[in-house]
């Protein structure tokens, strides 16, 4: 008996993860943008010891004093130096109570900051290939530190794409900055689901723009974020254009509450997207996200 | 002492000797918990004396039924897991994690900062002192205050002669024998020369403790009893369960039309989770006075049964019962696997016993793998691949992770 123990024993000796941060750190909001009438791109600077500095595609647990924590990806790069100088970047839209919070807050108010957690986009992975990035509504958010990555190292990549949609062209975000990304080198088309008299875009779903916008399937990256529903399309859209399902990488939602891997709320079959996520390869994610109800 | 272990030979100690147990664990410090009778169960909670313990008392177990029996001798721990488990006591029902006070430039958080107090656990079973371990795999980060709680725990395991009805411990590994990470094992023994105990030692803190207890070697007929009752005790196990691949059998029957059926008797009350002594999961709630001036956040369980256990904005993912009961039955016996390296089950089977409808999980598996094989053959029939499980591994499809 004792001896069947021991092989089980030695199973269960892992590298313990580094100690999980239960204790916001103090940030003050230093900018407030409107991105739409209720999405906001807010700019942290610490107060207290900063975090460390997320890389694309992680997210932070954010706090509204008294009211709660949610996770929110970084939608921004900071490259301070030193890390006092580091600013968060987050775009949050008001769907609840604790981002309704967040979203009301204005510059000199202190929020509390966790993290950073989770995977990354690994936006290094897509050096010397295109790089198609497909956002739906809010999905642009975690996807703009990629995008502005890529505008940073633009000679690394070959094409920069990004295809974004919205519902409306009311629900667009940062269309300020839309023709700036295009005159850094970025192809970028946006399409919004219902116009309206004023708008000449397109109108329609953004999976309806993939296939225009991919030159070279077996050399491309992509990166999708958006509704569940949103992304499946997409990435099947990419598979059937050719493009490698572990060359699409999407970024996953479940409930969180830890950032840790301690609480159990965003399992996803055998994955903890708090720590094995949000970003993943599609080759991972495509049959958890067919399971309906996973 | 013991060439091998380097820890005394089995010690045999009688009913005034686990007595003395009691008392010298509590001059070193330590709040005693143990089993004992309360409200029509045998519950645990900090024992102060051990004439407290359920001398004579056993149990009988059914599906979604528990009830308290006199037995004909005076068995200390004569009686299988009962509503509790120690996970009460290391990871708490209810924590404070900090609290917050608005501050002139907005707040400051201080962390909770009572000291953990030292426990001994008296008359941990095979299948919980398994459990224990199994927490210990998810829960003790470095400095968390689960671990904090953890370091200091001195652990009387007992090993199991008789197992209740809905115990499968054997199917699962997990028992009749205690496991690694005790200190001391007791194994209760009542025949013509008496009513004694066993003491098998497995930790320095524990050599030290045997010590200082009236105690005396104990002969090799005596030790072969109690190892054979221990190893008798395999056999009457009142439940089985094929442990045989059920990783593979998870990943493979999310579709299963089995769910629904279960879902159409489970009332998703989360008892199951309440009662499982290796389900770790918790949620966060953050309050303030009413003055708006204090803040804090409380750390309490959570159940994957619950409908807000999965909300994210516009509703959640797992409205329907048969979701549910499939995301703890899976990840239980199967992602499990994937996300902590072992089972997260025990055998201990209060999730049988504590079903107010009675479903027993034994039984589910059973009900699943026969319509996984009646699926694959129909499948091999029609020339079909099988399973729809994930590819691998979650540790080896993370590939880039750092």
């Amino acid at each position: 008996m004792i001896v069947e123990f021991a092989s089980w024993l030695d199973k269960l000796t892992p590298p313990a993860p580094a100690t999980p941060p239960m204790r916001p750190s103090r940030y003050v909001v230093v900018s407030r943008r409107a991105e739409n009438s209720d999405t906001v791109t807010l700019l942290l600077r610490p107060v207290d010891h900063p975090i460390p500095t997320p890389l694309p595609g992680q997210f932070t647990m954010l706090y509204a004093y008294g009211v709660g924590e949610v996770p929110v990806s970084i939608s921004g790069i900071s490259d301070a130096v030193d890390p006092r100088d580091q600013v968060l970047v987050h775009t949050i839209r008001a769907v609840g109570a604790v981002t309704r919070a967040l979203c009301e807050v204005f510059p000199g108010d202190m929020l509390g900051v966790r993290g950073p957690f989770g995977t990354d986009w690994h936006v290094a992975g897509a050096d010397g290939r295109d790089m198609l990035i497909v956002a739906g509504g809010i999905g642009l958010a975690p996807l703009r530190p990629v995008l502005l990555t890529a505008l940073a190292l633009r000679a690394r990549y070959d094409r920069v794409v990004l295809l974004a949609g919205a519902r409306s062209p009311a629900d667009l975000i940062f269309s300020r900055e839309l023709d700036i990304w295009r005159s850094r080198g970025a192809d970028v088309r946006v399409t919004v689901d219902h116009g309206h008299d004023r708008w000449a875009g397109r109108v329609g779903l953004v999976t309806e723009l993939i296939g225009d916008a991919i030159a070279d399937p077996a050399g491309t990256a992509a990166f999708v974020c958006g509704p569940e529903i949103m992304m499946r399309l997409a990435a099947e859209t990419l598979v059937t254009c050719g493009v490698p399902a572990a060359g699409i990488r999407v970024s996953l939602e479940r409930n969180m509450r830890c950032g840790t891997a301690l609480c159990g709320h965003c399992q996803l079959g055998p994955l903890l997207l708090c720590r094995d996520g949000p970003v993943v390869g599609y080759d991972q994610a495509a049959p958890l996200v067919a399971i309906e109800e996973l | 002492m013991d060439a091998t272990t380097g820890f005394p030979v089995p010690r045999l100690i009688d009913i005034e000797g686990l007595g003395d147990l009691f008392e010298v664990l509590v001059s070193e410090g330590y709040h005693v918990i143990g089993p004992v009778v309360q409200d029509g169960a045998i519950v645990l909670r900090e024992l102060t004396s051990p004439a407290e313990l359920p001398f004579g008392w056993g149990v009988r177990l059914e599906p979604g039924g528990y009830q308290l029996r006199r037995r004909e001798d005076a068995a200390v721990f004569g009686h299988a897991a009962g509503p509790q488990s120690w996970k009460r006591f290391l990871h708490p029902p209810r924590e404070r994690l900090w609290s917050a006070d608005r501050t002139p430039e907005g707040f400051e958080i201080s962390a909770a900062e009572d000291e953990p107090p030292q426990y001994a656990f008296l008359g941990v079973r095979p299948c919980d002192l398994r459990a224990i371990g199994l927490q210990d795999r998810v829960l003790a980060h470095p400095a968390s205050r689960y671990a904090g709680r953890r370091a200091g725990v001195f652990i009387v395991a007992v090993n199991c002669t008789e197992p209740g009805e809905t115990c499968f411990c054997a199917s699962m590994n997990a028992g009749p024998g205690a496991g690694p990470g005790f200190d001391l094992a007791l194994t209760e023994l009542i025949d013509e020369a008496g009513h004694r105990f066993l003491v098998d030692v497995s930790s320095e803190a524990g050599a030290d403790i045997i010590t200082r207890v009236d105690s005396e070697g104990a002969d090799d007929k005596t030790v072969r009893r109690a190892r054979s009752a221990v190893e008798l005790a395999a056999g009457r196990m009142g439940r089985h369960l094929d442990g045989g691949g059920l990783r593979e059998l998870m990943a493979d029957s999310y579709r299963a039309a089995r769910w629904d059926e279960v879902a159409s008797r489970c009332l998703t009350c989360g008892n199951c989770t309440l009662a499982c002594p290796t389900c770790f999961c918790t949620t966060v709630q953050d309050s303030t006075d009413l003055t708006g001036e204090h803040a804090e956040r409380w750390e309490r369980w959570d159940s994957c049964f619950d409908l807000d256990f999965s909300y994210l904005h516009g509703g959640s993912v797992r409205p329907s019962a048969a979701s549910r009961y499939r995301q703890w039955l899976t990840h239980k016996l199967g992602s499990w696997h994937d996300q902590f390296g072992s089972s997260g089950c025990v055998g201990c089977g209060r999730c049988i016993v504590w079903c107010p409808v009675g479903i027993d999980l034994t039984e589910e598996v059973k009900a699943l793998r026969a319509e996984h094989e009646q699926e694959a053959m129909a499948q091999a029939a029609a020339g079909e691949g099988t399973g729809d499980g994930w590819p691998a591994r979650a540790g080896d499809l993370v590939k880039e992770k750092s």
